[in-house]
């Protein structure tokens, strides 16, 4: 379909493994195997998985912070991954990314305004007095306030952190941004804040979303569509009601049902998978999700399935589904 | 207006909704305010500061010149004329140790200066090229440092010309090593935080990153340990006059005035304690100095 605002095509990023004496490559590790998947403009897509499945990798290659191994990443009708830096640098304008770890994601030695101004000064937008004005209507959006730019990060909560990050995504106005986990370190109390924030954005700027998350409910609260990933694949894509409510694959089953139920007497069937997940150094032949799922046969060991459309709008690979 | 926004800033500190101070503090004085506390790194600075003074303004303080010979009036115990006695041929040990507080400083002081150079120098270089280069130049760095340090001082100091400036260089070329390594990790590390991937997800240039993002943030353990190499360099070359290949004579360095007075120890214990006190303090000052820093610098650790 072209009407996407981002495609993503078989996206493959392998990571290689050094060892001995020459560093010689040993292994590959195979953190995104395979990846398809599309985000309409001005939807929020949710994408979950355990740690290391590879949800982070893929944001990080969207947006050629990773270089991808294989594989098309089409924004807006133009496979970036064949732009050469100077292009790269301008289409920069237009996908943004949100980071998990408030502190971690601000530079300690400089100033807010400086941290948000960036973004002005890398591009030649904006200096001076005028890049000052604009940083300060920022931080307004954000929920900050004007004064605040002259400030260090070290003098802010991590609520606040997150928000000048969400302040220096916004400020080159794109039309994507990748949130990557962008509330998993933050109080409870604080995520609903930041999510709402991001909710509001999105409305206000015409916002298109790949929210990465591995908690269920934060993105079953603010995703259209959701796609569940294992060891480096897309295992479903589905609307977040179906999903929610059909899953379809033996991991998104077992995975919606270990969400806690705020009900002491409610008993609900946990799936308990067994074992761990297995190492993308070495993935099993066949269906990667063979060696813990509790339905697989004899099929799902020899032929990896491909992701197929089983009703409008949800994907599923799996044999059996 | 104005006061709106006052008041505005006062209402929300009332309710201690924000701990944000009224002012912005700028990081020097984060940095200075968090160095204050430390109690023995403010002395380490105050006998840093009256040791450089010492220095500054030797010809003013000191009674004599350091090369006055007077053999009548030898190994004279400190009296009012002699302040710290006088050596074997009746040099003024106070003025000896006045003027050699210059060439030790200075040794100090050139020494740090050039191994945080070459450590800085090699360091980033390999983290920013990696691959080859960096396996080559930290391949050396490794051989460097394999050398028992003082020995390869020796044989360099027995090579080249002795003199001021060379012993200097010699000392500073000794040591860059374990700068070099440090320079490097912090690079690397530094080089994968998000910070710098936001700016790059900005669009910002490499030398943009380096220059605003990875060095600045790389400095802090460079000042620290620049402070904690002074300290350790004043000590290399008093070892070195002390074994005869250092300042030559008649130049005071601390330890050259300590290895004159070695052979009078008992006679005369004045020529070797007051230099001794004076590299003992200067080396632990700096110590503290970097300690101070240390924690001073380091934005993890809250106030």
């Amino acid at each position: 379909m072209s009407d996407y605002l981002l495609e993503v095509k078989d996206l493959k990023k392998y990571f290689p493994v050094r060892g001995g004496v020459f560093s010689k490559v040993t292994n590959w590790v195979k953190a995104v195997d395979g990846v398809s998947f599309g985000i309409y403009p001005g939807e929020t897509l949710g994408l979950v998985g355990e740690s290391g499945c590879g949800k982070t990798t893929t944001g990080r290659c969207i947006l050629r912070l990773l270089e991808p191994t294989s594989g098309e990443v089409v924004f807006g009708g133009q496979n970036i991954l064949e732009l050469d830096r100077r292009q790269m640098r301008k289409i920069r304008k237009e996908m943004q990314i949100i980071f998990q770890d408030p502190y971690g994601s601000l530079n300690a030695r400089m100033t807010v305004g400086d941290i948000i101004g960036e973004a002005f000064t890398v591009h030649g937008l904006a200096k001076g007095k005028e890049r000052a004005e604009k940083v300060q209507e920022l931080l307004k959006v954000v929920g900050l306030d004007p004064y605040h730019s002259r400030r260090y990060p070290h003098e802010f909560s991590g609520g606040q952190r997150q928000r000048i990050g969400i302040a220096r995504a916004l400020a080159l106005r794109p039309k994507l941004i990748v949130c990557d986990e962008p509330v998993s370190a933050l109080d409870v109390s604080i995520q609903s804040q930041i999510l709402n924030l991001l909710e509001d954005l999105q409305e206000e700027f015409g916002l298109t979303y790949l929210f990465i998350a591995h908690n269920l409910s934060v993105v079953q609260h603010i995703s259209d569509r959701v796609g569940v990933m294992y060891l480096g694949h897309l295992v479903e894509l589905a609307p977040k009601d179906r999903l929610y409510s059909s899953p379809k694959h033996p991991y998104t089953v077992a995975l919606l049902s270990a969400i806690p139920v705020p009900d002491p007497d409610m008993r609900k069937k946990r799936i308990l998978l067994e074992g761990d997940v297995p190492s993308p150094l070495n993935p099993p032949s066949g269906c990667p999700f063979h060696t813990r799922c509790p339905k697989a046969g004899a099929e799902c060991r020899e032929s990896r399935p491909e992701l197929r459309e089983l009703s409008p709008g949800h994907f599923v690979a799996c044999h059996l589904a | 207006m104005i006061q709106m926004e006052q008041k505005k800033v006062l209402l929300r500190e009332s309710f201690g909704g924000d701990a944000l101070t009224p002012e912005p503090e700028s990081y020097g004085k984060m940095v200075w305010r968090r160095f204050r506390k430390h109690k023995l790194a403010m002395a380490g600075l105050y006998i840093l500061i009256f040791m450089y003074a010492l220095a500054i303004f030797a010809p003013v303080i000191a009674t004599q010149s350091y090369e006055a010979v007077d053999p009548p009036n030898k190994l004279k115990a400190p009296s009012r004329e002699h302040l710290m006695g006088t050596d074997h041929i009746g040099r003024d040990v106070f003025s000896r140790v006045i003027w050699g507080s210059r060439i030790s400083l200075s040794v100090g002081f050139v020494a740090a200066a050039v191994a945080v150079g070459l450590g800085v120098l090699i360091g980033s270089t390999a983290a920013y090229f990696g691959g080859r280069v960096d396996d080559i130049l930290m391949r050396f760095t490794e051989i460097v440092m394999a050398f028992p340090t003082f020995f390869l001082l020796l044989t360099i100091v027995f090579i080249v010309e002795r003199s001021i400036f060379n012993i200097m260089l010699v000392i500073g070329f000794t040591s860059w090593p374990s700068l070099a390594r440090m320079v490097r990790g912090q690079i690397l590390s530094l080089r994968e935080q998000e910070f710098t991937e936001a700016a790059r997800a900005l669009g910002a240039t490499d030398a943009r990153i380096i220059f605003r993002h990875i060095l600045p943030n790389a400095m802090a353990p460079v000042i620290v340990s620049t402070t904690m190499r002074i300290g350790g360099a004043i000590l290399s070359e008093s070892s070195l006059s002390f074994l005869g290949l250092g300042v030559p004579e008649p130049y005071p360095s601390w330890g050259s005035i300590l290895n004159a007075g070695r052979t009078y120890l008992l006679q005369a214990p004045w020529i070797t304690t007051f230099p001794g006190i004076f590299i003992f303090l200067t080396v632990l000052a700096f110590n503290y100095v970097g300690d101070g820093l240390r924690d001073a610098l380091d934005p993890r650790l809250k106030d």
